[in-house]
């Protein structure tokens, strides 16, 4: 089964770099079948999968303030629940839990890296690209931390909000 | 433009911090990478401040800072490094807990450096008889990190100190 809707080709766009007042302002909501959200949603996961190493991209990192992102830790180490490639508007985390340390990169932030404790269970719902069918989603390990921090940016955050203390800041030493 | 290591070391009290960078803005220098930490109630801060300005008259700027004996300050010129390449390199976690005694860090650190690593990070603490040392290690995609780990781990032996190193990834978002 996958999350995926049918969508257009892709295009790769550029990632935009903090600081940015796009990176730290909510975005806003988005009609799931208005055929710009779909593109976006295409353009997304385009951007997101030339990107080595990279499991997810949110609207806000390419520039858009709206509500959407994409995501997909297939085949990564520290996945255990996996749903494949997900486009998901208006999301929101509904419950979490068991909270875990670890050390995250973002591409709009590509020189550092911060410890951050995120819940490792969590359910997130929001809807669909094209359908607009509502969505919840329950998941784990790597794919819950994922969806977190991809929420985080449509709600303004970046990791640099959630270091776990003044010494959790780090160089990145190693390019992907 | 010159780039200036200051160093705040001496009596921690609430302030310090604002006192210095409040000098250093006044004397238009501009605040690069910085740590600070407490060190046994000492307060302890490096920071790198681009300026054009020459170390002594910075040195004279923050002499506000050093009247009362308490804090002692220093300021030089150092070089601007150039950006690190990309490296390759892996990070561990080294992690060091035992009996305190003399030459831990030293013969720690030594075959570190002897295996191609290089530390990015590190504080010890001793509480007590208890030492603890956490260091990050940068180690290249050549070096041969399982033959460290067995290198330290005889060396932790002969100290009778735990000791492990464990990969640190960071995951791209
Ligand atoms: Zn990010």
């Amino acid at each position: 089964m996958t999350l995926l809707p049918p969508l257009p080709h892709g295009r790769v766009r550029p990632v935009v770099r903090a600081p940015a007042a796009v990176l730290t302002r909510r975005a806003e909501d988005v009609d799931p079948r208005d055929p710009e959200v779909v593109q976006l949603a295409a353009d997304l996961l385009a951007t997101q999968r030339v990107s080595p190493g990279c499991v997810g991209l949110a609207a806000p990192q390419i520039g858009v303030g709206w509500r959407l992102f994409s995501l997909d830790v297939t085949g990564h180490p520290k996945t255990r629940s996996c749903h494949g490639p997900v486009v998901l508007a208006n999301p929101s985390v509904v419950a979490a839990s068991r909270k875990e340390r670890g050390r995250e990169g973002c591409m709009s932030v590509p020189e550092l890296t911060g410890d951050v404790r995120r819940a490792t269970q969590v359910l997130v719902a929001g809807v669909v690209p094209v359908t607009g069918a509502a969505l919840t989603v329950e998941t784990d390990a790597f794919e819950a931390r994922a969806f977190q921090h991809e929420i985080d940016h449509l709600d303004g955050l970046l990791f640099l909000d959630r270091v776990a203390g003044a010494h959790g800041l780090h160089a990145r030493s190693v390019y992907l | 433009m010159s780039l200036l290591a200051v160093t705040v070391i001496g009596h921690d009290r609430p302030g310090i911090i604002a006192e210095t960078t409040a000098a250093l803005a006044r004397l238009g220098g501009n605040l690069e990478d910085s740590t600070m930490t407490i060190l046994r109630g000492h307060f302890a801060m490096v920071l790198l401040v681009s300026a054009d300005v020459r170390a002594g008259d910075v040195e004279a700027g923050l002499a506000v800072l050093t009247v009362d004996g308490t804090l002692k300050v220093t300021v030089r010129e150092v070089p601007q490094e150039p950006d690190v390449a990309p490296t390759g390199a892996t990070a561990y976690l080294l992690s060091v807990h035992g009996a305190d005694r003399p030459g831990i860090v030293s013969a720690v650190t030594a075959v570190v450096a002897s295996g191609g690593g290089n530390i990015t990070d590190l504080s010890t603490r001793l509480t007590g008889e208890l030492y603890v040392l956490l260091a990050e290690v940068d180690l290249p995609a050549s070096a041969d990190a399982a033959g460290l780990g067995a290198r330290l781990a005889r060396v932790a032996d002969s100290l009778g100190v735990e000791v492990s190193l464990t990969p640190i990834d960071s995951d791209l978002m």
